[in-house]
């Protein structure tokens, strides 16, 4: 096995052949913030989040696909890649409707934690405001549509992993929305095994276990009977 | 088939062929304007003239000037002229530009001694005279449904040359020293992605020809697959030969069905004459070629997204590296090249690269075809050597505006810029058009007068990206909707300073994060106004409708 | 010196970033020491906004004209505007409406689809203040000089914030604790 050495936001580096960029980071400690990528699944390059300048190219390398090569120079922190990275974000949260205060993944989110990465404390793009449906036919599940990001996570571990591909991209450009089977509800997919991959592998509150929105809390209804025998009979315990 | 068979060919073809051919137009531009009732009326004029053994009607292709359309051209033949044959009239090509159906008749006439009422086009005129025709030299003079006429003007012979004549590495070596490059826009150095791929070790390798020509007003490549189909077939088998592949695909939009019928036939032909498929020319040498129809995206002119359309999936971009030439079609080294490249091959294999290398600039040899449209007297396409200036293009060949100046001119499509009319004299080459904010292009040029507003221009093409983006990407997904509602802000007069701001930082974004060509470049065309027409987007500002304190904003 | 001109403004919001605020409990004390407050929803009884104002901490989205006429005027009199909370910052769920499209599909949606008595749209004018077509962030009506997201942003994050601008300095807004959204 080969060897590479380069070095990363000034520190040397050195790591086996056929590493990518952002593995090689990771490895030494250095963040670079990513959205699409998820360990395990294929990357796709799609979130642009883990951009890195080389020395010597103009050209601006997304980490998670580009592997590493002798004597690279890289910067991962620089004014115009975080200027970019937060206008990305920015992008984002302008696009879908993502609403924080009303989302289960709230305090959970790795759009949020991002937003909070790169410094993002508004949008200086107007929010689009799109409609967009929520599905919940499935048993167990639902997706919300309105707060996905489209980071395809769902459909590669389901697709590479669980070998179910129920998820898919429909439509092009800001139309793009994920679909289920040919199209169909959720609920009605025959190839879904019910694995809750995807609600694993779902960064933002999009794919979430039913049970968890605030819509469907759980009530406890029993404890307003205990606080009375409390009360009246004074029996502390349930 | 071996060389002795295909010159049998070529010379029976000669013989059957009439002294007069009546070339008419069948391509889709001249078609929409009935050429082929007009070709329906000469054949019948013919025959009522009893002309039938001297005077053959033929379905052509393109002939350029489609602007004025249907076009009509007598050609005497110029290599079984006979004089017995002779016409009085007729002492050169007569060219007819915007024929009727009724006035068919009468040009058919005209060869008897009758008058037509015709309008006769003028072929000195510079549109013709300053072409320099190397893709479409026999555009509009064969028809494109008969490999027989193909081969008589000369068709794969440039393919047996290569089989059998030259080794792979030597194609290679002559289409690197031709100085080609690519023809879709980008000019990579077509002789380098040739040789990436030739040297990927042996095993399935293939050729694509990128035929999803897809600009605003860009049309060249639809002609040339209409026109002249086995130059493309041809110009394909070569480069199989040359890098090691055996199977091709045109991938090609389902909008050009025409174009798709055409290559149908022409591949169905050359396999029955053995020019494609098992054993080409009785080598050991096999290379197929199949039809993939584009679904209607934009985006698959961009080639890792067409190669996953190709393989069955969804058009969309993927990074690179790994490049197509290293890990293409499903996984294999895979040579894609632009329709007008592949045109190219055949001319500079049968003539060499000396020649090819003799047309064009330092940097950029050869030919490009424009599609002219616009604001401009001549609409049509032209092939033009490069180092043509701008101005030789749209004042000399175009005819300028016809009531009026031009403003700027577009070239590059989505991708491109504008390019004002102070900026004319600049030469036609990649890297000068890089140099002034636009870009070659695949050959869409778009002339604008005064009348236009270079915000609204800027405007049309975002929202071409903005509905073409694959959405796999952010910038491009989010960005161009965000910077086609911005310059949506502007045309309404609603923008302020600080939106105009937000534009230019917007563009540098989307250009330097996006994952494809396609968002990247987006950006372009409101770049290249910015630069070159910034007043205009300051006259739609208007003021901000609050009012702050003087001492308020920090910073 | 004078004392800080300050003041809190509630637009569309759900007044909770104000509740937030009034969790401040006892620093609230200090804090009056320290500035005037010349208009607040909680903290004044003065019905105009008043000129040559400091500090506004402004809540809420602008959902209708009177959102936008008060917005328009605390940016008129404000050295320091912050925006103050996810409503004003994002629109948050105010803007949940603009999902709908315009606002006249919003009224037929709440006062005519799901009206059981007497359906009719409201329309008060001079008295109920007509709705805006889409509710928005402050900052897309005018420039805002400090953002606090939140929903609602919790005391310890308004203190932080507030406590620089008495000393004249400008707050750092960054990490989880000062721009974490809702």
């Amino acid at each position: 096995m080969s060897v590479k050495t380069l070095e990363i936001d000034g520190k040397a580096i050195a790591i086996e052949e056929g590493a990518t960029i952002l593995q090689a980071a990771k490895e030494n400690g250095i963040s670079i913030p990513t959205l699409c990528h998820l360990d395990g699944v294929s990357d796709v390059g799609a979130c642009r989040l883990c951009l890195v300048e080389m020395e010597g190219s103009n050209k601006l390398l997304p980490a998670c696909v580009t592997e590493v090569a002798e004597g690279m120079i890289l910067h991962t922190k620089t004014p115009k890649l975080q200027n970019y990275q937060r206008m990305t974000v920015e992008l984002l949260f302008a696009e879908g409707n993502h609403v924080c205060a009303v989302c289960v993944a709230n305090g959970n989110c790795e759009l949020q934690d991002m937003a909070i990465t790169v410094g993002m404390d508004h949008s200086r793009f107007p929010y689009r405001f799109p409609d967009r449906p929520v599905d919940v036919s499935h048993e167990q599940f639902g997706i919300d549509h309105n707060r996905c990001i489209l980071c395809t996570r769902c459909v590669r571990v389901c697709d590479e992993i669980e070998g179910a591909h129920v998820w898919d991209i429909a439509q092009r450009g800001e139309h793009c929305f994920i679909v289920s089977g040919l199209h169909q509800p959720w609920g009605e997919v025959d190839a879904c095994t019910s694995c809750g991959k995807c609600v694993d592998a779902c960064p933002t509150g999009a794919i979430f276990r039913k049970g968890s929105t605030t819509g469907e809390k759980e009530r406890d209804r029993a404890k307003l009977e205990f606080l009375v025998t409390a009360r009246e009979k004074r029996q502390w315990t349930r | 088939m071996d060389l002795a068979n295909l010159i049998d060919v070529a010379t029976a073809e000669q013989m059957r062929q009439k002294p007069l051919r009546v070339n008419c137009c069948t391509s889709t531009g001249c078609r929409a304007a009935r050429s082929l009732e007009v070709m329906q009326n000469l054949e019948a004029a013919v025959e009522a003239e009893g002309l039938t053994d001297r005077v053959e009607v033929v379905g052509v292709g393109c002939m350029g000037f489609c602007g004025l359309g249907p076009l009509v051209q007598v050609e005497p033949s110029a290599t079984l002229y006979d004089e017995s044959h002779r016409s009085t009239a007729l002492v050169e090509d007569l060219f007819y530009e915007g024929v009727k159906p009724a006035e068919a008749t009468s040009i058919i006439g005209a060869l008897n001694g009758g008058v037509t009422t015709a309008l006769k086009g003028d072929l000195q005129h510079p549109f013709f005279a300053r072409q320099k025709k190397v893709v479409r030299e026999y555009s509009g003079r064969i028809d494109p449904e008969r490999i027989e006429e193909y081969i008589a003007v000369g068709g794969y012979r440039a393919l047996y040359k290569a089989l059998f004549e030259m080794t792979p590495e030597e194609v290679v070596a002559e289409i690197t020293k031709s100085g080609l490059r690519g023809r879709g826009g980008g000019g990579y150095p077509t002789g380098l992605k040739w040789a990436t791929v030739a040297k990927m070790p042996a095993g399935q390798k293939y050729v694509i020809c990128n035929g999803d020509e897809g600009d605003p007003g860009a049309f060249m490549d639809r002609s040339v697959l209409e026109s002249d189909p086995h130059l493309i077939l041809e110009g394909m088998a070569i480069a199989g030969y040359a890098v090691g592949a055996n199977h091709g695909f045109i991938y090609v939009r389902a909008e050009y069905p025409l174009a798709i019928q055409r290559l149908q036939k022409a591949i169905q032909q050359a396999k029955k004459y053995g020019l494609l498929g098992t054993q080409i020319f009785d080598s050991h040498w096999d290379f197929k070629i199949d039809i993939r129809i584009g679904a209607g995206a934009f985006v698959c002119g961009e080639e890792t997204a067409l190669i996953q359309s190709v393989e069955g999936g969804r058009g969309n971009p993927r990074p690179r590296p790994p490049y197509p030439a290293q890990s293409g079609l499903w996984q294999c080294p895979t040579l894609i090249n632009n329709v007008e490249t592949f045109g190219n091959i055949t001319p500079i294999v049968r003539n060499g690269s000396d020649w090819y290398a003799g047309i064009g600039t330092e940097k950029s040899k050869g030919t490009k075809i424009f599609a002219l449209t616009g604001k401009i007297r001549n609409n049509g396409l032209i092939e033009v050597p490069m180092g043509i200036t701008l101005r030789e293009i749209v004042e000399e060949m175009g005819g300028g505006v016809p009531d009026g100046t031009v403003k700027a001119v577009q070239t590059g499509g989505p991708s491109g810029g504008c390019i004002p009319a102070t900026l004319l004299d600049t030469p036609v080459a990649y890297d000068s058009l890089v140099e002034i904010g636009s870009m070659m292009g695949s050959g869409g040029m778009v002339v604008m007068d005064e009348s236009t507003s270079m915000v609204e221009v800027a405007h049309f093409y975002m929202e071409f990206c903005r509905e073409e983006s694959c959405g796999k990407c952010i910038p491009c997904r989010a960005g161009t909707v965000q910077l086609h509602e911005l310059l949506t802000r502007f045309l309404k007069k609603q923008a302020t300073k600080a939106d105009l701001e937000k534009l230019e930082s917007l563009c540098q974004m989307v250009k330097e994060t996006s994952l494809c060509g396609l968002g990247m470049s987006a950006p372009n065309p409101v770049l290249s106004t910015l630069r070159y027409f910034h007043e205009e987007y300051e006259a739609l500002l208007q003021a901000p409708i609050y009012a702050v304190p003087a001492y308020a904003v920090p910073d | 010196m004078d004392k800080i001109r300050f003041a809190t403004v509630w637009l569309a919001g759900c007044s909770g970033c104000h509740m937030s605020f009034l969790d401040l409990d006892e620093w609230l004390i200090d804090l009056a020491q320290q500035v005037d407050v010349v208009f607040s929803p909680v903290g004044s009884d003065i019905k105009d906004y008043p000129e040559n104002v400091d500090v506004c901490l402004v809540e809420g989205g602008v959902a209708n004209e009177d959102n936008l006429e008060l917005l328009l005027k605390v940016r008129k009199h404000t050295k320091t505007l912050i925006s103050f909370g996810d409503c004003a910052v994002t629109a948050n769920v105010p803007a949940m409406r603009n999902m709908l499209g315009g606002a006249e599909e919003v009224l037929k949606r709440s006062y005519l689809e799901l009206a059981e008595y007497t359906p009719q749209l409201p329309h008060e004018p001079g008295i109920v203040p007509e709705l805006l077509e889409q509710v928005v962030p402050v900052h897309q009506v005018v420039p805002v000089e400090i953002y606090m997201p939140g929903c609602p942003p919790p005391a310890d994050r308004i203190r932080a914030t507030l406590e620089p601008l008495l000393r004249g300095e400008m707050p750092v807004m960054e990490g989880r604790d000062m721009i974490k959204f809702g």
